[in-house]
């Protein structure tokens, strides 16, 4: 349990844990935006490259981010079967018909597979960046500060920043709290390491009761020290650290706009210079028409 | 030999930025018997530690021998930790917090339900487990064990333990957290346990004055590593090193100390407040020439200080009363010599 790692702040300098928070929401916001609208293996393969080199510069080690995907690995495979059995659309490659529907292999369903997996990995590998290189309370402070206009339409953005935050403080205690009622439990011949999972679930139970009761304590903790400080949500407060944006948050902002830019240059520019080619459903988007025929063009 | 530790080293998220290493080769034997008590500050693996001998932590490094069970940093042959759990009796720091049934007597027949026993064995070794603690079995089997007090809490969740009849007990920090009556009931059950329950007992604690009651060999950790390994009367010639880890010494190994600085000359083995009253008694008795004698078969400071206390009360003025026993010669007394 203490190896727990859920996109956890991973404490390394770099360039990227430097970079203001309120510019990493915002940029890693505009990314998982961007990535939907990639339509070219030649744009997949820059962003990827970008990812791979703002991964190296932020010196989180390459094995960790990665273990990231692992935890949606069955999301990957699921909507990429999904996505190779029921694209109807190109050209057959394995006819299966089970009854009166059509479960054909096409290359067009192979395509939207590979290209959907990318997305969502993309997409993945993005939040963990942010997450690897954002300890939780600056996050919840730029959070805080990027959502500050709700409060005109009377959302209480403080409350919730401070609930937010409170919630993220509580989960290495609440960690580290099993930890030490598991072994207790353990301790008392719990099968809790069994790998019948029905035995396993059973023993659960003395792991949860306690840590209900001592989450309730803790809980209750806390209210009577922020009574005790007099604390107050509604009241103005200032923040210990302010947010400034130095040129090199500029630099990086700019830079991932441009790359957006090329992104939407790609997908709607491109195919409209040069003809795709007719491929029998079967699509070819953006740069990768202009591949295609220096490819066609040299075979 | 019934434990043996060799080379024994851990550390925590090892390849992490979040490594840190708790044990660095640590080698010891526990005996049949062994009366032990583990020092250290916070962090320096004695926690740590003790999870190893329960099985709750595999090694990485190095090997443990307990009761002919092995446990080594290889995934074969599969330990039975079952049987490893019910030899070592394990009692974590604020034991209380892990009840969680709804009587008492489910919660103490929890640790024999998992190894297995039979219905009526069971409730046999629950209630003499509870009545060990020295809890009443009637009054206390059917209430939940939420609604009693701390220490009694502590009790069952105590008695959960050695219902499960471990051949050792291991106890965390036992009495961190209770009042002073509290505290020394569970230091009395500690005792009253090694005779009757389990022959070996290993005891971390802070406190100093606690563990110097009734460890007869003491363990100090520091940084991960054993720095002394002694019997309890010899651990404190180290008393200035142990300072300099910022470790405390019992109060009356001070006061010695103190008295040795005011020029009296006190014997070198005083550790315990018993020893020191002795000493005190001796020397008066040289002084005064008298024979008051402070030695016996069971010589109890505390019981001492509840009879002076107990014929206090009774004497009807105090002013004219005669020194009843050693008892009331005082540290204080003896500076003004």
């Amino acid at each position: 349990m203490r190896d727990i790692s859920f996109g956890q702040y991973y404490p390394v300098k770099s360039f990227i844990h430097s970079l203001d928070a309120r510019i990493k929401i915002l940029v890693t916001f505009l990314f998982m935006l961007s990535v939907f609208f990639i339509v070219s293996y030649t744009m997949f393969f820059f962003m990827y490259l970008a990812v791979t080199v703002v991964i190296a510069v932020s010196h989180v080690p390459f094995k960790i981010v990665l273990k990231t995907i692992k935890g949606i690995l069955f999301l990957l495979l699921f909507t990429a079967i999904i996505n190779i059995f029921f694209t109807s659309s190109g050209n057959v490659l394995v006819p299966i018909h089970i009854g009166r529907i059509d479960m054909s292999i096409t290359d067009q369903g192979i395509n939207f597979a590979i290209k959907m997996a990318m997305r969502f990995t993309l997409l993945v590998i993005g939040s963990s960046i942010l997450t690897f290189t954002t300890t939780p309370t600056e996050l919840t402070d730029a959070l805080e500060v990027l959502l500050k206009p709700l409060n005109y339409i009377k959302i209480p953005v403080h409350d919730l920043a401070i609930i937010m935050s409170i919630a993220l403080r509580f989960i290495p205690g609440l960690v580290e709290e099993t930890d030490k009622i598991m072994m207790a439990q353990k301790a008392r011949g719990a099968d809790i390491d069994s790998t019948n999972i029905f035995k396993k679930i059973k023993a659960m139970l003395p792991v949860l009761i306690p840590l209900f009761v001592s989450a309730f304590r803790r809980a209750d903790e806390l209210a009577d020290a922020l009574d005790a400080r007099c604390y107050n949500a509604s009241s103005k407060r200032t923040k210990m650290k302010v947010f400034k944006c130095k040129a090199s948050d500029i630099i990086a902002f700019v830079a991932v706009v441009l790359f957006i830019v090329v992104i939407f240059l790609d997908k709607y520019l491109v195919g409209s210079l040069i003809t795709p080619p007719d491929l029998g459903g079967l699509e070819v988007q953006g740069l990768d028409i202009f591949l295609y025929n220096l490819f066609t063009l040299a075979v | 030999m019934s434990i043996v530790i060799k080379n024994l080293s851990f550390t925590y998220s090892r390849n992490t930025p979040y490594e840190k290493k708790a044990l660095d080769n640590i080698n010891l034997e526990i005996n049949e018997g062994d009366f032990l008590g583990i020092i250290g500050h916070t962090g320096s693996g004695k926690s740590t530690f003790i999870q190893h001998i329960n099985g709750l932590i595999k090694p990485q490094e190095g090997e443990i021998e307990i009761f002919d069970i092995k446990l080594t940093p290889a995934k074969r042959p599969r330990v039975d930790l079952k049987a490893l759990r019910s030899q070592v009796g394990m009692v974590f720091q604020y034991p209380e917090y892990q009840l969680f049934a709804d009587t008492v007597e489910k919660d103490v027949a929890f640790g024999p339900k998992n190894l297995g026993l039979p219905a009526d064995e069971i409730k046999e070794r629950v209630k003499q487990a509870i009545e060990m603690v020295g809890l009443d079995y009637e009054a206390v089997k059917d209430r939940a064990p939420f609604e009693l007090s701390g220490g009694q809490k502590r009790r069952v969740a105590i008695a959960g333990i050695i219902a499960m009849r471990p051949k050792m007990l291991i106890l965390d920090e036992p009495t961190a957290g209770l009042d002073p009556y509290g505290k020394e009931q569970i230091l009395n059950l500690i005792v009253h346990l090694k005779k009757h329950c389990s022959p070996t007992i290993v005891v971390i604690s802070h406190d100093i004055d606690e563990i110097t009651r009734f460890a007869t060999r003491i363990v100090v950790f520091n940084d991960s590593k054993i720095v002394y390994d002694e019997p309890m009367r010899e651990l404190f010639k180290h008393s200035h090193m142990l300072n300099q880890m910022g470790l405390d010494i019992p109060r009356a190994v001070k006061i010695a100390n103190a008295l040795r600085y005011k020029g009296i000359d006190v014997s070198d083995d005083i550790v315990t407040a018993e020893d020191l009253l002795k000493e005190v008694v001796r020397l008066y008795n040289k002084k005064h020439n008298t024979e008051k004698k402070a030695d016996g078969v069971s010589f109890d400071l505390y019981d001492f200080s509840q009879k002076w206390a107990a014929a206090e009360d009774e004497k009807p003025t105090p002013e004219n009363a005669p020194a009843p026993d050693a008892d009331n010669i005082t540290p204080t007394d003896k500076q003004s010599e």
